[in-house]
């Protein structure tokens, strides 16, 4: 392993006292022209902690994940990372902040070997010829088998196309990936909208595992279910604006269903439908 | 055909560890895995249906051979830039013009302005690569098809290698250029042959046919031959083992996906528009030094026999997949059934049904590799 390029960094250990945050936002505002996407939100994320961001389509949730991983400049606000001001210009600064966001979709090449995926944009480099590099796929194939053993998804070989993995297991790889990387930051974009109930506790599990190792992630979903079932605070967007910050204790999981929903209109379809939403 | 760098060394301990429900199947699979299964399956069906028919009609004596893996040669070039170009989620249909163009890029400047021969050369792959940097910026920028983009230049370049042809000299073929070349370097370097002389020891062994004044019945491995072999094997190391060849997968497995970690997707797309305009110029310069002339109506339709070898050697219109290897056996095909329907005398219009056929088939084949391959959950 001496021969590891700088491209390639080793697992962080993420600094130990739990509850030191990451990122703070205060009074964040987005507009896009005379849309009102953010209207001031405020959240804290702390390392070894899953911080659920809930909320119904069009709530903001997109806009402040964006934001947070660079894809958008906030139109004001403070945004600070490690106790230092940030203002990101792309997601590749975010990156380099240790910032890592796994979309739903977009996170894997199902045509391509686990391993190519894995490393996709930040190959090991064995030698250089002129302006080729050529990618050490022995160490590369060596690396994705231990990081997929990790998770407990055993491969039968590393070059085999992602579009093999179930769902579960290609979200579990793209969080992996970012962790391998680098990533201090986690932030799933709905990781568990499309899954089954098997693959979403696979993905739930690593969650959780993570959240043990002391990274901080910010989990995106409109499953309360879900979020209850790994969070450890909880903050419910409405309308662009945040209706609050709970800790687990302090919240019952139907509490927060009908928080989300913006309170009357679940409750009355609730009793309509017998209590199965 | 080692298209993939599959680690033989880490087998073992999978097999032991692997899942126990795939490892019965994942041998069929890692082959069925390989783009180019299918045209070397066909490049094999040829070579026996061709081996029985034309047996005896001198398509297998040294001449004979030499007039397919010639015309295979022409058409690897071309299917090597167009291959890298589908893999990376592209299509260039102006090849063909480009291949006019270059040729006039070569010859006008030569015979009617007197230039060096190998400034002209150098003039047309300057220009070439500049009109491929321009089809793939304007591909990148407006984020419109490609297949538009250079359905464009597909005319303006065909019509500006008429135009200019007559308004420089007057007519649509400009010859000459063997003359003004003389004995330079470059001739020999696009139309030449080399081990010459070990075509005259086989001559000399009987071992191939001699002609009537002594000389062996082919003079050597014609140069393009080594064009288009040099061309494969450097683009196949490049999208197999190089950090480019897994950008090149990315930028047309998913374009959004690479972007997202890191991957400079539109450099990589401009940067192999530039590759398939310099691959169709080695292709115009081949033909203008064996012929001596540029002609406006060089390369028509080489755009689809390049597309064609490419989908034959296994890669996927919509990108991500595919094979250089793929693409050489696709273009060998074609070769050895174009010759192969003139040595055999059947009439020439089979070949365009053959070709066809041969498309269609191999789509369907391709789909069903992609289907069970990748997309089975």
């Amino acid at each position: 392993m001496s021969d590891v390029t700088p491209t390639e960094m080793p697992v962080p250990a993420p600094a130990p006292g739990p509850g030191r945050p990451l990122i703070e936002v205060h009074n964040l505002v987005k507009h896009f022209g005379p849309v009102i996407a953010l209207a001031g939100v405020s959240l804290t994320l702390n390392s070894g902690e899953v911080h659920c961001l809930l909320g119904d389509n069009g709530a903001g949730k997109s806009t402040l994940i964006k934001t947070l991983s660079g894809v958008f400049r906030p139109t004001s606000g403070d945004f600070v990372v490690d106790g230092e001001q940030v203002s990101f210009a792309s997601p590749r600064n975010a990156l380099d902040r240790g910032i890592a966001t796994v979309y739903q979709d977009l996170a894997m090449i199902p045509l391509l070997s686990i391993t190519r995926n894995f490393f996709m944009g930040r190959e090991p480099v064995k030698r250089r010829l002129g302006p080729f590099s050529f990618i050490d796929m022995e160490h590369a194939d060596r690396i994705a088998r231990e990081e997929m053993r990790n998770i407990g998804i055993n491969v039968r070989d590393p070059q085999q196309h992602v579009g093999t993995l179930s769902g579960g297991e290609r979200q579990c790889v793209a969080i992996a990936r970012a962790v391998h990387f680098g990533a201090k930051v986690l932030i799933l974009d709905e990781p568990t909208s499309a899954l089954g109930v098997a693959q979403t506790a696979v993905v739930l599990k690593f969650v959780r595992q993570l959240r043990q190792k002391g990274l901080g992630i910010i989990f995106i979903t409109h499953n309360v279910r879900h979020a209850y079932a790994v969070g450890n605070r909880f903050t419910v967007l409405n309308r662009g604006r945040t209706l609050g910050t709970f800790r687990k204790a302090q919240i019952t999981l139907d509490r927060l269903q009908t928080m989300m929903a913006g309170d009357k209109e679940l409750a009355v379809l609730d009793e309509e439908l017998g209590g199965t939403v | 055909m080692a298209e993939q760098p599959v680690t033989t060394t880490a087998r073992p301990t999978t097999a032991t560890i692997g899942d126990e429900r795939l490892a019965r199947q994942s041998a069929v699979h890692r082959i069925m895995a390989r783009p180019a299964l299918g045209a070397f399956a066909g490049v094999v069906l040829v070579f026996v249906f061709f081996g029985t028919v034309a047996n005896g009609t001198g398509m297998f004596a040294a001449d004979g051979v030499l007039s397919w893996s010639t015309v295979s040669a022409q058409l690897i070039i071309v299917a090597t830039g167009a291959a890298l170009l589908m893999v990376g989620g592209e299509f260039d249909l102006s090849v063909g013009s480009m291949i006019g163009f270059a040729g006039m890029m070569i010859a006008l400047p030569t015979v009617y302005f007197h230039w060096p021969i190998e400034v002209s050369v150098l003039f047309a792959f300057g220009g070439a690569l500049a009109i491929g940097f321009l089809n793939g910026l304007i591909t990148v920028r407006t984020k419109l098809p490609s297949f538009i983009v250079t359905l464009a230049s597909l005319y303006i370049l065909r019509g500006l290698t008429i135009a200019l042809s007559i308004l420089f000299s007057n007519r649509t073929i400009v010859a000459g250029v063997k003359e003004a070349a003389g004995d330079s370097f470059v001739s020999w370097l696009f139309a030449g042959t080399i081990g010459n002389g070990l075509f005259v020891w086989l001559a000399n062994h009987d071992l191939i046919a001699q002609l009537p004044n002594g000389e062996p019945s082919v003079k050597g491995i014609p140069m393009v031959i080594i064009w288009a072999l040099g061309l494969a094997a450097i683009a196949h190391v490049i999208l197999t083992r190089t950090t480019l060849g897994n950008w090149i997968f990315g930028s047309g497995g998913d374009a959004n996906a690479a972007r997202n970690v890191g991957v400079p997707v539109n450099r990589v797309k401009i940067a192999l528009f530039m590759f398939t305009a310099f691959c169709a110029t080695v292709y115009a310069a081949c033909q203008v030094f064996e012929f001596g002339s540029a002609a406006s109506d060089r390369g028509l339709l080489k755009e689809f026999e390049a597309i064609i070898a490419a989908v034959i050697g296994g890669c996927l219109l919509t990108g991500g997949y595919g094979s250089i290897v793929g693409a050489c056996f696709g273009a060998l095909i074609f070769g050895v059934v174009q010759q192969g329907i003139l040595f055999t005398g059947a009439p020439n219009d089979w070949f365009r049904v053959f070709l066809g056929a041969m498309l269609l088939v191999a789509v369907l084949f391709n789909n069903m590799i992609r289907r069970r391959v990748t997309a089975e959950r």
